[in-house]
């Protein structure tokens, strides 16, 4: 049993917002009370639930692809020394997998969405959220562009392409679907996008972009998916996206949907000379539709690396850039591109992307629904959060920083005109009980009773994001992780996997498929599970 | 004695890993192994097993006093090398980073003796890979160059690429290309095949980026390859034409004159074809697992191989931190190898450094070491995951039982042996200081 006394705590799911009150924590959740163990005095602190991230890369195929090309990132980040209690590892852009755990761990994070999971390398994914210690790990699995799927519903057998989904996200032991530049990937193999919602995929005669992702969002509510379609937009990146954002949030209609790092996808203008912000327009849209999720995937300044399943438009800003260009292709399913990137302060395009993830983090009014991201490691490592949450929390801050931008950029942005300032019961919500919501945990996120005993604790400080970059303690499942900004002990994370209901039938109908188009055995495919360390399963 | 047949078996014979064959078996062996390739029957069938478990000092010892014996040899090291890891499960190799890290050692594959070259041109300019499947449902232009697969990976062919039928080729729609020093076995099956002298790939392919971008040439260098002007004009049109080609590259490419140089020309010539059509290039790796060891140290350490921890925290440099040249230079007091194989790349300079130095090597038979430990044959008896050649994972189905201990169960005994004795931490003064 563990008592927190005294602090001030902001658990707004529960609707408490800065009062001092007693957290009692035993068996790894949060109960009433209850007598004995060790009491932490957390007076003049703040206690939080424990961060969730809704929308990362940690682990997998692509990310290890970027990770082996990056040898001059690694050198100069961060590293980990082994101790006894920590393994040997490096920080930087993209941190080693124990190195993930402990940093997210680090700053009060306990709850993980790695959002793009090929099916045929899921194996791997697992094996390497397996080495991630102390966070609960959740899976996106991508379907956005798998030919199965497309040519089903090329051939308008969408029940059927419903049983197949369902199929492979269990086949994956994935938690929940996510569909990236839906069709665009598919035609990428044939040296092709998909931009508009109206283009015809190619390599198919009828589908369009527009028609997958309606398609999948009715497929991902009909199975009752507890976290919505998982969407990257067509038309990441470009000047003048902003157009396909909206049309795609209206051909939604009434289905969920969760639109993953808006800011990439929400510019004007005609080319890069032109682009700007465009996110009132996006904000507004989105105020108005309940149905829709989002998270922020905010730029900063910096070295980084892009990674995505966005094959063709990683081709593009290899193209733009002449950094090095990874790409991989994967069977019937998706692909991956990796170009190293560095955000300039000075650079028009990239003070226009930083100020457009902080405008949409200030223009949305529901903070329930925007989600704290930076799309990891693609705006910026996940570890800078605590740099988001001061401009988000400090309007002169930000004022200070936007003074720094181009001339030209700041005609592009109403940045400074936003004078909102968040409040600590809004940083709880879109670093912790609003992704919580999002992904459809309900243990997660908040500190009632039966919650998960997962808590940040922090030492009040007028400097921001030093408070939150070390925060005093940090509790996984009831065990004290963090203390003074060291990992004290390590716990292992649990999976969480979605089992949705399907006809058993439908193998018999894949497998002659995946003799025809898979480079391995149907049998072999499936993820066993015990590749999968404390598996929490929700049967839908 | 009851016969069992196992279904949809996985294969580690080449880094093909074929997961369709069907195994036969008693208690005490596999007697048939259906459509596996000659490799695969070998890989399965001939599989003496030494009767005693563990040796010291090549006398017959228990396994619990080889575990110790390896333990105080690795302990005692100032500067031990765990070496090795291509034939071992995904599994077993998480254990070797663990014990690595765990005694400060230097950690590196068969990689680097192998296609390391191609993970250093990755660093340099990138890569542009895929899975089997899409080769087979796409590819219209199939280059084999320096690479021998009808001798090294049997079932590449016919299973993955120009013999295979996919969902949008066959091999009627296929052009096939053989690229390589002599006329093998491969290059009798080619459509097209371009004898080059040796150690004039990097010339070539160069020679191919240049005329595929329409840069001048100059044609006295061409004459060094043995290839004519045209045979090169013709090559790169069929490149340019290919709306989906690959570049599989072997032995011959990435361990000869120009190494990683080599390997960096074949896949600047790739990324450049993107502008014209879809092009991949992709290794074609040595036997065994040595794919989920690249993945397995790209995620705990950031880095393919080459790996030293002496300072508590993974470095990587290749050439002072790869196995060849640390013996060569004699900076290795106590070496464990996992997999003998992988001993047998290494140059005479490096493998008469590892006759002066205590080894422990860990294998499915006895060898010549100051402790040898056999183990259950991965994929035969003991259980685990093996990457394939384009890293895509793959669980075995061993279709025997074994009383012996598998490489991991081994490797994590010694580390356990080694954490049991006095421990010091490496201290944050043990940082490198980057000078930016």
């Amino acid at each position: 049993m563990l008592r927190i006394t005294g602090g001030t705590v902001y658990d707004p799911a529960n609707g408490v917002d800065g009062v001092v009150k007693d957290i009692v924590l035993d068996g790894g959740k949060v109960v009433a009370d209850g007598v004995g163990g060790r009491t932490i005095d957390a007076t003049g602190m703040i206690v939080m639930p424990g961060g969730v991230d809704v929308h990362t890369h940690v682990a997998g195929a692509a990310l290890n692809f970027a990770r082996a090309m990056i040898p001059e990132e690694h050198r100069r980040a961060l590293p980990f020394l082994r101790s006894k209690t920590l393994r040997a590892g490096v920080g930087g852009t993209t941190p080693t997998t124990y190195a993930t755990g402990y940093l997210y761990a680090g700053m009060g994070w306990t709850t993980v969405n790695e959002a793009a999971v090929p099916v045929i390398s899921a194996k791997h994914t697992h094996e390497e959220l397996h080495d991630t210690p102390i966070v609960d790990k959740a899976t996106c699995v991508l379907m956005g562009n798998n030919e199965v799927v497309l040519d089903l519903l090329e051939q308008g057998e969408f029940e059927r392409a419903k049983q197949v989904v369902a199929w492979y996200l269990w086949a994956a032991k994935g938690y929940g679907i996510k569909c990236v530049n839906p069709g665009g990937v598919a035609a990428w193999k044939w040296g092709k996008d998909a931009k508009q919602l109206s283009d015809v995929v190619e390599g198919y005669k009828k589908i369009t972009a527009g028609k997958i992702v309606s398609s999948m969002a009715r497929i991902v509510d009909e199975l009752k998916i507890p976290h919505p379609m998982h969407l990257h937009c067509n038309n990441l990146g470009a000047p003048g996206n902003v157009s396909t954002t909206i049309e795609t949030m209206k051909s939604l209609e009434s289905h969920r949907a969760h639109m993953a790092h808006l800011q990439y996808h929400a510019y004007g203008g005609n080319d890069w000379e032109s682009i700007r912000s465009e996110a009132p327009a996006i904000a507004e849209y989105f105020n108005a539709h309940k149905n829709l999720t989002t998270d922020a995937g905010a730029v900063l300044f910096g070295n980084t690396i892009t990674l995505s399943a966005d094959g063709p438009w990683q081709y593009l800003l290899y193209q733009l850039t002449g950094k090095k260009w990874g790409n991989i292709d994967v069977e019937n399913e998706t692909g991956c591109g990796v170009v190293p990137y560095v955000y300039r302060e000075k650079n028009i395009v990239n003070a226009v992307q930083w100020a457009t993830g902080l405008e949409l983090l200030l223009l949305i009014d529901d903070p329930w629904r925007v989600s704290l991201t930076t799309d990891h490691p693609n705006g910026a490592s996940f570890w800078r959060y605590p740099e988001i949450l001061q401009l988000l929390m400090d309007a002169t801050f930000r004022k200070e920083e936007f003074a720094k931008l181009p001339e030209k950029a700041k005609a592009r942005t109403c940045l400074a005109e936003l004078t909102r300032e968040y409040t600590l019961r809004e940083i709880a919500i879109i670093t912790s009980a609003g992704p919580a919501r999002t992904l459809g945990l309900p243990q997660k996120g908040h500190l009632g009773i039966g919650a998960d005993a997962d808590v940040a604790i922090y030492h009040l400080n007028k400097d921001i994001a030093k408070m939150f970059s070390h925060p005093r303690y940090v509790i996984k499942g009831g065990e004290i992780v963090v203390e003074d900004g060291d990992i004290r002990m390590t716990v292992e994370g649990r999976g969480f996997i979605t089992k949705p209901s399907y006809d058993p039938a439908i193998e018999e109908y894949l497998k002659p498929l995946f003799q025809q188009q898979y480079s391995m055995s149907f049998e072999n495919y499936p993820v066993e599970m015990h590749r999968i360390p404390h598996p929490e399963i929700t049967e839908v | 004695m009851p016969q069992t047949v196992t279904k949809f078996a996985t294969c580690a014979g080449c880094a093909c890993v074929c997961d369709d064959l069907e195994l036969h078996a008693n208690d005490a062996r596999i007697f048939e192994a259906k459509n596996a390739c000659e490799m695969g029957r070998c890989w399965f069938l001939e599989r003496p097993i030494s009767k005693v478990e563990a040796t010291i000092n090549g006398k017959p010892a228990s396994l619990s006093d080889a575990i110790d014996r390896a333990a105080m040899i690795l302990y005692e090291a100032d500067s031990p090398l765990v070496f090795g890891l291509g034939e071992t499960t995904a599994e077993a190799q998480r254990e070797a980073v663990a014990l690595a890290e765990r005694l400060d050692a230097t950690l590196d594959t068969e990689t680097s003796l192998t296609h390391g070259t191609m993970e250093l041109a990755a660093q340099l300019g990138g890569k542009v890979t895929g899975t089997l499947g899409e080769i087979r449902n796409r590819a219209d232009l199939i280059i084999y160059w320096g690479a021998n697969p009808a001798r090294t990976h049997p079932r590449h062919l016919e299973r993955y690429s120009v013999h295979s039928t996919g969902k949008f080729r066959t091999r009627a729609d296929r052009t096939m290309v053989v690229v390589d020093v002599r006329e093998s076995e491969t290059a009798k099956e080619a459509d097209i095949f371009l004898r080059i002298r040796p150690e004039t790939d990097f010339e070539a392919l160069t020679a191919l980026r240049c005329l595929v971008r329409g840069q001048r040439i100059v044609c006295e260098r061409l004459n060094e390859t043995g290839l004519s002007l045209d045979q090169l004009r013709d090559l790169a049109e069929r490149l340019k034409r290919a709306r989906y080609g690959v570049i599989f590259v072997g032995q011959g490419l990435l361990q000869t004159r120009g190494l990683h140089m080599n390997a960096s020309a074949a896949t600047s010539l790739g990324i450049a074809l993107n502008a014209t059509g879809r092009f991949l290039v992709m290794p074609l790796r040595t036997p065994g697992n040595i794919g989920g060891a690249d993945a397995m140290l790209d995620y705990a350490t950031g880095y393919p191989f080459g790996v030293n921890f002496s300072r508590g925290y993974p470095r990587y440099n290749p050439g002072e931190f790869t196995a060849a040249d640390l013996l060569a230079r004699q900076e290795v007091d106590a070496a464990l190898i996992v997999g003998v194989n992988a001993v047998k790349r290494l140059p005479d300079s490096a493998r008469t450094q590892l006759d002066r130095i205590p080894t422990i090597v860990i294998d499915r038979e006895i060898r010549n070491a100051t402790v040898s430990i056999a183990t259950a044959p991965a994929g035969i008896s003991a259980s685990g995951t093996v990457y394939r050649n384009d890293k895509i994972p793959l669980g075995f189905r061993p279709p025997l039982t074994s009383t012996r201990p598998t490489d991991e169960d081994v490797l994590r005994r010694i580390r356990e042996a080694v954490e049991r004795k006095p421990e010091t931490y490496p201290t944050a003064s043990a940082r490198m200081t980057i000078l930016e």
